[in-house]
């Protein structure tokens, strides 16, 4: 099978949606005539046109809000975050308005909104453009949450997400758009809220999402071959809706959960997980779940530093074998 | 001032001379269904029948009804959270809403969004929104998904002179010029932004409408108190909406004669009294249309009285409608929450979506 980029695999399935739905019109900073900041929708202006991809200004409270506004009149707007740090500045428009306004009208409306665009730290840019608020806006029922690892995924997610009639929030990584992985040309699917095991295993665990996935792979490797550790490796997908039947399957299976994230420790989307799988597993567990976290400080920009305080393959490694 | 023109005879303006005399008495009759509505509630909110806010539009009817009653078939509405008003102007009826105020099953929003929450999308209504500011990107949303799809309409999107200061605001009129997005932005300034008055808050010059120019955008103002101004002023907005897919920023000066809220517990400080009763005296709206009317000899006083006891009689009937309606179940907190959970059967998603141990 051919291998994609991550992001040629997100213009595949953004391109899918184009052509199956002409309510789809895509509109973000730099998305048309500059092919996207980081490319994801290189040449769809060209052969999509005006009406399809438009440029926005800067002015991430406003645009997001008239993508709002458009998606309650049933208008399917795919609206990219250059990074998803700038989702604060929009943040009533995502909060207030997107997840509340279905309850708030006792269900007459609702959002079929997308806001996509990379969620990441590890980038030399700093505190203001490395947050990761997928903890942050799971936190706020009437969202759903999207975290693909692979471009695999980042294909039959963003197609899902843009059927859902639900506000989904999808959360890219500027350090995966260039990795490939194989994906078929075929219009699949990949639906919401299924986890998936990305590797098996019987010793241990990990539970992760996003860039953290591709890390805990390699550190999976490297526990199998250097300290005959076999890892069960979980990519949630997405944070909410969230697959609490594979999460507690494999626990009960390898006993040891390790859960990695890129978010803070406070509130991270594995405070929940890990509550989940006290609740649900307990009397399984062989040793108490650990949990690895970006260190817990705002995103730090000195590269070296910056490498060490979120999670990396070394500190995956490490912490895995600190469970008894 | 420049742009204010109240001596013009707007009765014989062309939007207005085309009315019948049942429609003048309509429209009189929906501003007064408004007035009754809103004492009433007051009533029902001071005898703790109504939590939270209650923010009524005593004395701003005819910019609602005026605004409405230009509308056509692809116009749409969306306000803040002074809704009450627009709500029933565009054929809500007292029922849902004052069964809303009370959080009740039967409210239009099944007791979930209260009194700054209205919504009906089926009459191109859309809210009713808490925050300020907050629904003017959505108007000129509205505005955008009518001329993505192809059709001729527009999108009136209400806010109070306290908005204007707000960031969403102006980006929102950014948009609404770049894009030629057929949004009719209305300034109903009724001088105080809770309490806080406009010379306090806004630095301008002129007017507030004005400020479009900055955006390279038609702008207009007039009074509210004369329902046939507001009428034609917003029909040549609508006329540039539709005709040239351009927005519009109409600043309509009227008055509140209540608080920013009931909960208001100043509103009889930051203003004078004699302010209140001098604008009641001269310039309220009911009473500026009746007299038009009289003049006109379409109204006599008996069929006056008859409206507002008709109306003061409706809305005492929607107090014990809501009265007597059920809470809702404590089931319905996890309903309306997400399009798919409300849809099971075409749910496409699968997993946990929400997180209680146990409810």
């Amino acid at each position: 099978m051919r291998s994609l980029e991550y992001r040629d695999a997100l213009r595949e399935g953004l391109s899918q949606e184009i052509e199956r739905d002409e309510n789809v019109v895509i509109i973000g900073e730099e998305v048309a005539q500059y092919n996207g900041a980081y490319k994801v929708t290189k040449g769809m202006w060209e052969k999509y046109g005006d009406k399809r991809l438009m440029d926005a200004p800067i002015s991430e409270a406003g645009f997001i809000g008239m993508g709002i506004g458009a998606s309650m009149m049933g208008v399917r707007p795919v609206m990219e975050l250059m990074f998803y740090s700038f989702a604060y500045v929009a943040w009533d428009q995502l909060i207030n308005n997107a997840a509340t306004v279905r309850y708030m009208s006792g269900g007459k409306i609702n959002c079929p909104i997308v806001v996509r665009g990379p969620a990441n730290g590890g980038t030399g840019v700093g505190a203001t453009h490395s947050h990761t608020p997928e903890n942050a806006i799971a936190n706020m029922p009437g969202t759903k949450v999207v975290c693909p690892a692979t471009a695999y995924d980042a294909k039959g997610l963003i197609k899902a997400s843009i059927r859902d009639n639900d506000p989904v929030y999808f959360m890219e990584n500027t350090m995966l758009y260039g990795e490939t992985w194989e994906v078929p040309e075929d219009d699949y699917v990949v639906p919401i809220g299924v986890a998936d095991v990305k590797r098996e295993g019987s010793d241990i665990s990990i539970i992760t999402h996003g860039r953290c996935v591709v890390m805990a792979l390699k550190a999976a490797e490297v526990l199998e071959a250097e300290h005959d550790v076999s890892a069960e490796v979980i990519d949630l997908r997405s944070i909410r809706p969230l697959d609490e039947e594979t999460i507690i399957e494999s626990v009960m299976k390898t006993n040891r959960a390790l859960l990695v994230e890129e978010n803070r420790p406070f509130c991270g989307v594995d405070a929940q997980i890990s509550h989940l799988i006290q609740e649900k597993a307990f009397d399984y567990l062989d040793a108490p779940v650990k949990r690895l976290s970006a260190i817990d400080a705002p995103a730090i920009y000195s590269p070296p530093l910056e490498k060490y305080q979120i999670p990396n393959v070394d500190r995956i490694i490490k912490a895995a074998l600190t469970i008894g | 001032m420049v742009k204010k023109t109240a001596d013009l005879e707007y009765g014989s303006s062309r939007v207005n001379q085309s009315l019948s005399p049942e429609q003048k008495i309509g429209l009189l009759r929906d501003m007064i269904r408004i007035r009754r509505f809103e004492e009433r509630s007051l009533k029902a909110y001071s005898r703790g029948n109504i939590a939270g806010f209650l923010h009524l539009y005593n004395g701003q009817e005819a910019v609602a009804i005026g605004a409405i009653s230009v509308c056509g078939e692809n116009d749409h509405l969306i306000t803040a959270y002074r809704d009450h008003g627009h709500a029933l102007g565009v054929g809500m009826s007292m029922n849902e809403c004052m069964a809303e105020l009370y959080g009740k099953a039967t409210g239009c929003s099944k007791g979930k969004g209260g009194s700054m929450h209205f919504f009906a999308p089926d009459k191109n209504y859309w809210g009713g929104h808490g925050i300020v500011g907050g629904q003017t990107p959505l108007g000129a949303g509205i505005a955008f998904g009518l001329k993505y799809r192809g059709i001729t309409g527009s999108c009136l999107c209400f806010l109070g002179d306290g908005a204007v200061n707000q960031g969403a605001f102006h980006e929102s009129l950014n948009l609404a010029s770049l894009w030629d997005l057929p949004v009719i932005y209305v300034i109903e300034n009724n001088g105080y932004s809770m309490g806080t008055s406009q010379s306090r808050s806004s630095r301008y010059t002129e007017c507030l409408a004005k400020r479009a120019e900055g955006y390279d955008m038609a702008w207009d103002q007039c009074f509210g108190h004369d329902i046939y101004e507001v009428r034609d002023h917003i029909q040549k907005a609508i006329d540039r909406a539709h005709g040239e897919s351009r927005p519009t920023l109409i600043e309509i000066d009227t008055y509140r004669y209540e608080g920013h809220s009931v909960a208001d517990a100043n509103k009889k400080i930051y203003r004078a009294p004699e302010e209140i009763e001098a604008y009641k005296k001269t310039k309220d709206p009911i009473n500026v249309f009746y007299s038009k009317l009289i003049e006109e000899e379409i109204i006599n006083e008996k069929q006056f009285k008859e409206i507002s006891q008709s109306a003061s009689e409706e809305a005492n009937k929607a107090a014990e409608f809501a009265e007597r309606s059920p809470y809702p179940e404590p089931s319905s907190i996890l309903e309306d929450v997400y399009w798919e959970t409300d849809n099971p059967e075409q749910r496409s998603s699968k997993g946990r979506i929400f997180f209680n141990d146990e409810f």
